[in-house]
């Protein structure tokens, strides 16, 4: 048992509970990948008229840190990370 | 004033309908007039649970066709004169019954019971839909396991949009020993999840599958299951009743465990 302690292994309910709160946040958006994909297209599309960006390597996802609404939900939001290659796109 | 209550889970096997029985059984004891609906229409199991499997003469799809008056598919409880059975049908499926027929039958009970307890069947179709039609408030049955609280996660979502004015948890199959050495959620883990008050938690007690084999309900016994489902009615009832020590202080709990397996067949 000692040796266990050593290597400090998490625990499997903590792991239960970390994949639960991570599975719930986008079961209860209710938001499919494909809708996800979609917007990053766009996204991707429209700023490609102002600057070169990433698109590979940028992420976008739904997170639930906005206001509480009861019951842990909180009201979803927008997270996008979208690396700029350059900002003036004439060069 | 009378309730309707309905047990629902999403995932199946988590214990529904074994709860439905105990708490409709427990209620019965405390002298309320209590009806048990299996809306389980192709899969029902409320009767044997009860042990009431060969007293069928009618089910819920016949009074909902009109084939007999409620009363006479309504079945008596051997032991509780103020339970009553109200089976499922076994050879019809769930699109057999609408949800405002089940408003309907569900308000002509309201009115000769305390507690109308609808048995829920797993899923979110049809048969879902049917049992939440004409209660006011649920009782979400869930075990500590990812799979099982994700669907409850799921169903209280869907509860929560139809406006339900009181939404209970209950964990059940909770393994002390297992929470103690770090494998299995708590209650207190699966409540924060969750977010939902906690009516009670319910122990992986083999005296369960004992209870289920005879046809028993074993609310109100000796057993640790026994005991906690009596509590759970309690708290249904609106009686506040301290929790069983469940995942604070292990050595207690095996104190009382102990205890219990020496005066087995004692008053307590």
């Amino acid at each position: 048992m000692k040796v266990k302690n050593l290597f400090r292994r998490k625990k499997s309910n903590e792991i239960a509970k970390d994949r639960l709160k991570i599975l719930l946040i986008s079961d209860r958006v209710n938001c499919s990948q494909e809708m996800i994909e979609m917007i990053k297209m766009d996204i991707v599309k429209v700023l490609s008229k102002y600057m070169k960006i990433d698109s590979k390597s940028m992420e976008i996802q739904i997170n639930q840190t906005g206001n509480n609404k009861g019951r842990n939900m909180k009201n979803p939001s927008l997270y996008a990370n979208i690396p700029i290659i350059d900002l003036n796109k004439n060069l | 004033m009378s309730e309707v209550i309905v047990v629902t889970s999403g995932k199946g096997g988590v214990g529904k309908t074994t709860t439905s029985a105990n708490v409709g059984t427990g209620l019965a004891a405390m002298g309320k007039r209590v009806v048990l609906i299996d809306t389980d229409i192709g899969l029902r199991n409320l009767d044997v649970v009860m042990g009431l499997e060969n007293r069928i003469v009618y089910n819920l799809v016949d009074v909902v066709e009109g084939k007999c008056r409620i009363k006479q598919a309504l079945i008596r409880d051997k032991r509780h004169p103020t339970l009553y059975l109200l089976p499922s049908a076994q050879t019809k499926d769930k699109t057999a019954v609408r949800p405002d027929q089940m408003i309907k039958m569900v308000s002509q009970l309201r009115e000769q019971f305390d507690y109308v307890i609808l048995d829920c069947p797993a899923g979110i179709e049809q048969g879902f839909k049917n049992a939440i039609a004409g209660a006011d408030r649920a009782l979400v049955v869930t075990t500590p396991e990812v799979s099982a609280i994700r669907d409850a996660d799921r169903i209280i979502g869907l509860l929560e949009a139809e406006e339900f004015k009181k939404i209970d948890l209950m964990i059940n199959r909770m393994r002390l020993d297992m929470v103690k050495r770090g494998d299995m959620m708590s209650a207190s883990d699966v409540v924060e999840i969750l977010a939902l008050p906690l009516i009670g938690v319910v122990p992986d007690d083999e005296n369960v599958v004992i209870a289920t084999n005879q046809g028993e309900p074993l609310v109100g016994n000796s057993t640790l299951a026994g005991r906690a489902y009596q509590n759970i009615c309690y708290r249904v009832a609106g009686k506040e009743v301290p929790f069983m020590e469940f995942d604070k202080s292990i050595s207690f709990w095996t104190k009382v465990t102990g205890i219990f397996h020496k005066s087995q067949g004692g008053t307590k």
